[in-house]
């Protein structure tokens, strides 16, 4: 009974976040109602025993994101100030017509892939129980990460590479000659507390991103949930102006951006001429294979997540 | 010494119990003064007290029921975490809020 409680609460509040999402006219309450429906909706993937996603949506879903958002408010605001409200109120009626014909197209396309999937006819093999029964193969303990790296390693691969190309997607939208500006404010940077806590973070968060990378193999964590803890330090340092934007990237760091879908394709490669097919580890060698790979994918994942939200093509040390 | 047994057991159901409901009323006196304090300052003392000494006594709480220390310990240290984060956050946002009645003030005189 308490359970229902609980659980009718945390849909209901998913779905009224949601709406205030959408129809917030402010922009900044939009992307704090963003964030904190992420932080529910972690909720609601732990209550469906996915703790592994539950772990991904709150480190990436409402934490990197979130400062991404952030990040482009603050860049908006510097671009052009907020318009005068009675304006935005216009441009809302305009737009309702737009906003209601998609809604119900998206209703007609959810509708109909849902009738689609009510009708599909059993699956001849219960992937759950084939995944489980093989297990012992993968080299992993975890179901998770040994459907992710080994068994469905190809769409991880693909995922990583996707990665990477929203990274090439913000430099090419990027105008080349704009000097970027400095993330942080005086604030941030004259505060000690600041400096206080990222000397007490920096250690920390170096070992729970290890931690999960190398508890990824045994039970919930991996290279995505290890490569945004790492990240969530550098957002910190270079919110706090300890990293700051250059106008180009390093040989180096370029070298850490495709270090992980470098490692993935050359043992995905290199696999074959043990006689495998592509990504099928020699099961002797798989627990070292995956761990390899989730190594590099965790150090480059991190890399292009904190690009991603300085925006720029490069960073460097600011001694402070 | 029965007796005793079960009043340390009927004890130790109840100090759990005890102990997350006030951590859930820190919480609501937090988001209680957040709404309904005056302006920025009292809000945020509203906010970051109440939350610390809230999520300490859940924390404390939910450590009652565990028999594992590392877990107690990660509970110990989410809180910790938890104590500095929103410690620093708070400061920041009070020191820009400090700056910025500043200039407001120097603008009009």
């Amino acid at each position: 009974m308490s359970d229902w409680v609980f659980d009718g609460l945390l849909g209901t509040g998913l779905l009224l976040l949601g709406w205030q999402t959408l129809i917030s006219r402010d922009l900044f309450r939009s992307i704090i109602w963003f964030v904190v429906l992420g932080l529910l909706m972690t909720l609601c993937w732990v209550r469906l025993a996915a703790p592994d996603v539950a772990l991904a949506e709150a480190a990436i879903g409402a934490g990197v994101t979130g400062a991404l958002l952030l990040n482009a408010y603050r860049a908006l605001l510097i671009d052009k100030p907020p318009r005068h409200p009675s304006s935005v109120v216009a441009r809302h009626r305009q737009t309702t017509a737009w906003a209601v014909g998609l809604a119900a197209f998206s209703t007609i396309v959810v509708g109909g892939i849902s009738w689609a999937l009510l009708n599909l006819p059993q699956a001849g093999v219960d992937l759950g129980t084939l995944v489980r029964s093989r297990l012992a193969e993968s080299g992993v303990s975890n179901v998770v990460t040994a459907v992710l790296l080994n068994f469905r390693g190809y769409d991880t691969l693909l995922e990583v590479a996707v990665l990477l190309l929203a990274l090439l997607g913000v430099w090419t939208v990027h105008p080349k000659d704009e000097t970027f500006s400095e993330a942080s404010s005086d604030f941030a940077q004259n505060s000690p507390l600041v400096g206080a806590l990222l000397h007490l973070l920096a250690p920390l968060l170096v070992l729970i991103g290890a931690y999960l990378l190398w508890i990824g193999a045994y039970a919930p964590g991996g290279a995505f949930q290890a490569g945004a803890v790492l990240a969530a330090f550098g957002v910190m340092l270079y919110l706090s102006g300890r990293l700051t934007p250059t106008p180009t990237a390093t040989f180096s760091l370029k070298l850490l951006l495709i270090f992980g879908p470098g490692v993935f394709s050359l043992i995905a490669l290199a696999v074959m001429f043990w006689g495998g097919a592509l990504l099928e580890y020699p099961k002797d060698w798989a627990s070292l294979l995956i761990l390899a790979v989730e190594t590099g994918v965790t150090i480059s994942i991190a890399v292009t997540l904190v690009l991603l939200v300085s925006g720029s093509p490069g960073l460097k040390r600011t001694y402070q | 010494m029965n007796e005793f047994d079960t009043l340390l057991s009927v004890l130790d159901a109840w100090v759990s119990k005890t102990l997350v409901i006030l951590g859930g009323v820190f919480y609501l006196a937090g988001t209680v003064g957040l709404l309904r304090f005056p302006d920025l300052f009292t809000r945020l003392h509203a906010l970051t007290k109440a939350d610390n000494l809230g999520l300490g006594l859940l924390c404390l709480g939910l450590v009652w029921q565990t028999n594992s220390l590392a877990i107690a310990l990660k509970l110990l240290l989410i809180w910790l975490l938890a104590l500095m984060a929103s410690a620093v956050s708070c400061h920041l946002i009070a020191r820009y809020a400090l700056y910025e009645q500043k200039t407001s003030t120097k603008g009009q005189s």
